[in-house]
């Protein structure tokens, strides 16, 4: 793996520490109002100034990596879930069930804008935390299914999977033990670079308003309310922290992703 | 030929078939409102008349598919008239319904708009190309050098800074610090400039890595060698040889990103208050829980994306006779 790897690593377990330990972390509560201290620049008090409310950018960052790394993490294991077998099934069964899910199915959730889907169900929803990662989940699942079948279909005419159906074991069996240990490996890069994926849905939703309502400390929905022309020219700083959070955060499992495929794909290694 | 046809028809089914399903989701996306469209519009506060009025006007009091089932009353059949089939009718005519809130044909509001966000995807691709071709032969060529590896990096940051941190960024740059453009509007001729370099700025990076590497695998084939042989000075090699070929796959990517641009400049359109669809379909649509204009938009988006990405396809497959045959 290159170094860029590591970086990534390091920088998404920085996140991970920040989200579990963040009522230690954060200097201030992040909901916290107060106008007299607002626009405040950087400072001893305020690490990265206060916000147009007067609450402290650096505590509300802090809370905001629990939301990012929350929906990210679950839309993405959710919907690995879902695709893996969903796509299993389709590579598995092959013939009609292939048709009716590859064929139809994914097309129909390939034809979406992904985000565009996600935007509509959370308007005829409603906004909220657990209807954003519902969305998430339903926009997410269809790319990983799609890897998993052709991974399937691949391994499932290795030998071993003829030798297994020879000693009679039965199909789930054959999927489960034999057949996905030894497809799922493509679903990890994909996975790495569907969690910054996931991540950035959230912040675009929230962005938005389609998201976590206010006042909670959601990446996205502090990059909304700072980038009115006024606060820009009054305290840019509320919008380069969340900003540069979101770059670095995606950044980190965008290298992360690249990393984990050089380092399977032993055909990439060499470009 | 024969072979050809099938194809085609398969294709062209399958096409029919994905947009149905897309148009019957949005149809009956309006089932999940938490409550019902009328209460939303007209508030808590509404008389029975005044719902009932509200859902007569607009179709809303017939029931929504052929059939139902409630534990209560079970399986029920309701026949023809119901509203998905209204929809599709009015569909077929050009009729997307009536705004719940102004009362104007939705489908006239979309025309109003189509344009501006037509122009703002085509604006930010061509920037995209301006980018990301030069970048791209730069890299291709040079590969292993500075040049190259600065070209990854601003491609990698192209790919990682979402439209939400590149276009405000923009704005504090030109607009509050510089002073060139206005933050926000589309009155002028030079308004789109930020709009469209936001939009643009993931798609000129993955067309520069495209670019990149489609420079370096031509690089390879052996009419290049030819052509070296033959004299040609490295340039003609690269311009006419190589980027002639190289730009294939580059063309399929544009034309699948048409449809995601007219998906990303959603949020493009938001931050410059850019008169387009997306602008429609979250001020308008939305925020005012119109629903109807939602419904229009998210269809008219969607139908677009679909068929610039058929559309792609079948060009791909007329310049490249490898994946026609295969």
């Amino acid at each position: 793996m290159n170094r860029l790897t590591y970086i990534g690593i390091f920088i998404a377990a920085v996140l991970i520490l920040v989200a579990v330990f963040a009522p230690f972390i954060a200097t201030h509560d992040p909901v916290v109002q107060n106008l007299l201290t607002r626009y405040a620049p950087q400072s001893a008090e305020h690490w990265f100034g206060t916000d147009a409310l007067g609450r402290d950018v650096f505590s509300r960052l802090v809370y905001g990596a629990r939301i990012s790394l929350q929906v990210g993490i679950v839309v993405t294991v959710v919907s690995v879930i879902i695709g893996t077998i969903i796509g299993a099934i389709a590579g598995f069964y092959g013939g009609w069930v292939d048709k009716i899910l590859s064929g139809y199915l994914f097309n129909v959730f390939m034809a979406f804008p992904g985000l565009l889907l996600a935007i509509a169900l959370v308007a005829f929803l409603g906004a909220g935390l657990g209807k954003l990662m519902l969305a998430l989940c339903i926009i997410g699942w269809v790319g990983y299914a799609r890897v998993m079948r052709g991974q399937v279909l691949k391994v499932r005419e290795f030998d071993f999977v003829q030798a297994a159906r020879a000693l009679g074991a039965s199909n789930l069996r054959i999927l489960f033990i034999h057949i996905l240990p030894n497809a799922i490996q493509p679903l990890i890069v994909q996975a790495s670079l569907g969690m910054a994926g996931a991540v950035l849905s959230e912040a675009s939703l929230s962005f938005l308003g389609l998201g976590i309502p206010p006042p909670a400390p959601s990446w996205g929905t502090m990059l909304e309310e700072s980038r009115g022309f006024d606060t820009l020219a009054a305290a840019p700083h509320v919008f380069f922290f969340p900003a540069l959070a979101i770059a670095l955060t995606v950044l980190a499992f965008n290298f992360i992703g690249d990393g984990l495929r050089e380092y399977l794909d032993p055909k990439q290694r060499k470009r | 030929m024969k072979y050809k046809l099938v194809n085609f028809a398969k294709q062209l089914g399958l096409l029919l078939l994905v947009v149905w399903t897309v148009v019957s989701l949005v149809t009956l996306l309006i089932e999940i409102v938490p409550g019902d469209p009328a209460t939303a519009i007209l508030g808590e506060n509404a008389t029975p008349e005044q719902v009932a009025n509200f859902n007569q006007k607009h179709g809303l009091n017939k029931p929504a598919f052929f059939f139902s089932y409630k534990s209560e009353t079970g399986f029920q059949w309701h026949g023809a008239d119901n509203r998905y089939v209204d929809y599709w009718k009015g569909l077929l005519t050009g009729d997307l319904g009536k705004s719940f809130r102004t009362d104007r044909p939705v489908a006239d509001m979309i025309i109003e708009r189509y344009p501006n966000t037509i122009k703002l995807a085509l604006a930010s691709m061509f920037i995209a190309i301006l980018i990301a071709v030069p970048l791209g032969v730069l890299a291709g060529t040079n590969k292993g050098s500075l040049i190259d590896n600065f070209s990854s990096f601003v491609a990698l940051l192209g790919i990682s800074l979402p439209s939400f941190v590149v276009g405000p960024f923009l704005v504090y740059i030109f607009a509050v610090k510089l002073g060139w453009f206005a933050p926000t509007g589309s009155y002028n001729p030079e308004d789109i400039v930020l709009p469209a370099f936001t939009l643009g700025a993931a798609l000129s990076a993955i067309l520069t890595r495209m670019v990149r590497s489609s420079v370096i695998e031509e690089l390879g084939e052996d009419y290049v060698r030819t052509a070296r042989a033959k004299g040609l000075s490295e340039k003609v090699v690269v311009y006419k040889h190589v980027l002639k070929n190289g730009l294939i796959p580059v063309v399929t990517i544009l034309g699948l990103q048409l449809g995601v641009l007219m998906a990303g400049a959603i949020i493009t359109e938001k931050i410059f208050m850019w008169q387009g669809l997306g602008l429609l379909l979250l001020d308008d649509g939305i925020a005012k829980r119109d629903y109807r204009i939602v419904q229009g938009c998210v269809l008219v988006i969607s139908v677009t994306y679909i068929l610039a990405n058929t559309l792609t396809d079948l060009v791909y497959s007329w310049l490249d006779p490898r994946i026609r045959l295969s």
